[in-house]
């Protein structure tokens, strides 16, 4: 799901970095507003369990592989503002340093992964968790949200994949980009996603949720941005 | 804080397992992720290069390429499990002090 460079067209790599830029601000702003000192560490622990989360590489045998992201869940600690920037923070390190995902597309894939993800998932669970009373029912309402969060987030990058064809095909009919157009790119995605790496971001996201708020984590219990308190 | 000593050791523990996400493709001959091939790969795939592609794709060079050393390519998979494993640690810890600064400038700003 990390975009690398060289997939995307300049127009659709500025263009995400010009929505991005002012989302970084309001998530900047919002973590700032609920932010005390102790909480500090939250954003740490969030973008630092992200980055190894993402090294956990699935395999789907003898064929691609991905892998989960945490994003909801940390939607779920520290509120989806604190995700963006928490999740930024980790895609920023992948591309710098590991060239995991490319430098031109890091405002595409903090819109999809550090952004789509964590609020789609995030008020996914919220609308869940109104109807959901117990607590095992809660963290199955967690679980559905890790998988619409990563859903959403492959649906959004096969549509940018996609859509390079149509800005950008040479005289010569051949792609100057990503050259798989929408009827290819957004299938293969979101089916690799919504049937699998979807599926472990949900198991992972509903378990690891159970087992904190049984153990009465600081990490779900005490949210950062009061975003998740709302 | 005792929460948070907690996660800490759990994020080391994830970090130490992290090797699994390179074994386990390998073991079920599984190659990258859809949409994220090399340049070489995406000739083989396509008959030809996209020539914006071509550009831009590898305009920056990581010290660290697929979190391992550069030209480790080839490297045996315990080699390369041992660079995954300094990289998880390195590139938590980078995250984890980013995160931090972030959050530290932001409570800052807000007295």
């Amino acid at each position: 799901m990390h975009i690398p460079d060289g997939y995307l067209g300049p127009p659709t790599y500025l263009a995400t970095y010009a929505v991005c830029l002012p989302l970084w601000r309001v998530a900047a702003r919002r973590v700032k507003e609920g932010l005390t000192s102790r909480q500090i560490p939250l954003l740490a622990i969030s973008a630092a369990f992200s980055f190894v989360v993402m090294m956990f590489n699935i395999p789907l045998p003898g064929g691609t592989t991905g892998h989960a992201v945490g994003g909801v869940l940390i939607a779920i600690a520290v509120g989806p503002w604190g995700a963006m920037l928490a999740i930024s923070i980790a895609l920023v390190i992948q591309a710098l340093l590991f060239g995991d995902g490319g430098i031109t597309a890091i405002g595409a894939n903090c819109l999809n992964i550090a952004f789509v993800m964590p609020f789609v998932g995030f008020y996914t669970y919220r609308l869940l968790m109104g109807r959901f009373v117990s607590e095992k029912w809660q963290a199955v309402a967690a679980g559905i949200g890790g998988w619409a969060g990563l859903s959403a987030a492959a649906l959004t990058t096969g549509v940018m994949f996609g859509i390079q064809p149509l800005l950008h095909t040479g005289a010569d009919g051949r792609a100057l980009y990503a050259p798989y157009p929408l009827s290819v790119a957004v299938p293969i995605m979101l089916l690799e996603h919504v049937a699998v790496f979807g599926v472990v971001e949900g198991l992972v996201t509903g378990l690891v949720y159970r087992y904190l708020s049984r153990a009465h984590s600081a990490w779900i219990l005490r949210p950062a941005t009061g975003e998740a308190g709302r | 804080m005792n929460g948070y000593r907690r996660l800490w050791i759990a994020l080391l523990v994830l970090a130490l397992l992290s090797p699994i996400g390179l074994y386990l493709p390998s073991l079920l001959k599984a190659g990258g992720a859809w949409g994220e091939w090399g340049l070489d790969e995406i000739r083989e795939r396509l008959g030809y290069t996209p020539a914006g592609m071509e550009k831009t794709a590898d305009l920056w060079k990581a010290p660290l390429p697929d979190y391992a050393l550069p030209g480790q390519e080839n490297a045996p998979l315990s080699r390369l499990s041992l660079s995954y494993l300094f990289s998880a640690f390195l590139g938590m810890g980078l995250c984890a002090g980013g995160g931090y600064l972030v959050a530290r400038w932001l409570a800052k700003r807000k007295a």
